[in-house]
């Protein structure tokens, strides 16, 4: 199967219904899916900050919600995730294109993907690397463990998961 | 009239409906006059409250209003965009312009000088854009919540702010309480 409809096969798996996304090249594939998905109400944002409001109006109006970004992102959402999704004690699952990791063609992205776990690790935000085709197996389960726990989580995909497809 | 006598002029037509309130004074103002379950007090992130407003009414069915301020919205500037894109006909957004930042003393934001954000708005794509005065707000908002229609009302009044309480409630509970309120509506 397609990885990127496995994706979104998980995240009907998980009741997730409201994705917003912020485009980068890696995520072509599984933005595509989710738009084509009819379960799924796709809302393409222009800032990941608003994004994560439009996650957490989502989440008030009953909705799982999913927020698919790049991890040159993360920067400008730590307010964000800790004084709106943290702070409220909202579930919200990230699926970050891991830009920068080995195999990246673009020096610049090699300065995010630096800061990229050390973010998390500070923030307390349980982080996960899909770096095999394979580790898509282990997506359901961290969906599930996100809404359980009632906290952000962060899916990193990196460029050997994304070409493995 | 300052922002403080507009929130208190609407409370009537907005006290049963779901509220998301802006950050800082705003939040604090409506705390004062009129606690309710069905409002949404955003304590932190500058800038959000339309975007959680749009969320919000995207996914389920009951009116929305979503109260926000004219620095707020242009710290979030591409909102208008995906609201204009992304219409919720149980939305409406108002923009309490007052021309400055008022939680953090008045300092003038863009929209008291050469920037309309009416226009933005309307430029964004937004179908339904109403500028008003303070006096009208509250007979702009009633309509707009009952009309079925997504609406952006940009309200324009003076700056200046009044005392208020701090919000001590635990942002859990306002989460919670505001999400019971979500279900019994839907
Ligand atoms: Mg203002």
């Amino acid at each position: 199967m397609d990885i990127n409809e496995r994706i979104v096969d998980d995240f009907i798996r998980n009741e997730i219904g409201f994705v917003t996304t912020v485009p980068c090249k890696q995520l072509s594939g599984v933005i595509d899916a989710v738009e084509k998905h009819d379960q799924i109400h796709h809302v393409p944002c222009n800032h990941e900050a608003e994004g994560m409001g439009l996650c957490a109006g989502a989440f008030l109006g009953g909705t799982r919600p999913c927020i698919i970004m790049q991890n040159t992102a993360l920067g400008v959402t730590v307010n964000s995730l800790a004084a709106l999704i943290q702070y409220y004690q909202m579930p919200l699952p990230m699926l970050i294109s891991y830009r920068g990791e080995v195999g990246e063609k673009v020096a610049c992205q090699v300065e995010m993907a630096m800061h990229t776990k050390p973010i998390l690790q500070q923030m307390n935000i349980p982080s996960y690397h899909l770096h095999k085709a394979d580790d898509i197996e282990e997506l359901s389960a961290i969906l599930n463990h996100t809404f359980m726990a009632s906290k952000p989580t962060a899916i990193l995909a990196d460029a050997s998961f994304w070409s493995a497809t | 009239m300052i922002r403080s006598e507009v929130t208190k002029s609407i409370i009537p037509v907005i006290t049963d409906e779901l509220v998301v309130c802006n950050i800082g004074l705003p939040s604090q103002e409506l705390f004062m006059h009129d606690d309710q379950p069905s409002n949404f007090y955003m304590l932190g992130t500058m800038g959000l409250c339309s975007s959680i407003g749009l969320g919000l009414a995207l996914n389920q069915n009951a009116p929305v209003l979503a109260i926000d301020g004219d620095g707020s919205i242009l710290t979030n500037f591409g909102t208008l965009a995906t609201i204009a894109n992304n219409p919720a006909d149980n939305f409406t957004l108002l923009i309490i312009d007052n021309g400055s930042y008022g939680s953090t003393g008045d300092q003038p934001t863009y929209a008291g000088k050469k920037t309309s954000l009416s226009k933005v708005a309307k430029a964004c794509g937004c179908a339904n854009v109403i500028e008003c005065q303070g006096e009208e707000a509250a007979e702009e908002v009633g309509k707009a919540l009952k009309g079925n229609q997504m609406t952006i009302i940009v309200c324009k009044c003076e700056s200046g702010n009044v005392p208020v309480p701090n919000i001590l409630t635990h942002p859990v509970s306002i989460r919670d309480r505001f999400m019971t309120e979500v279900e019994a509506r839907n």
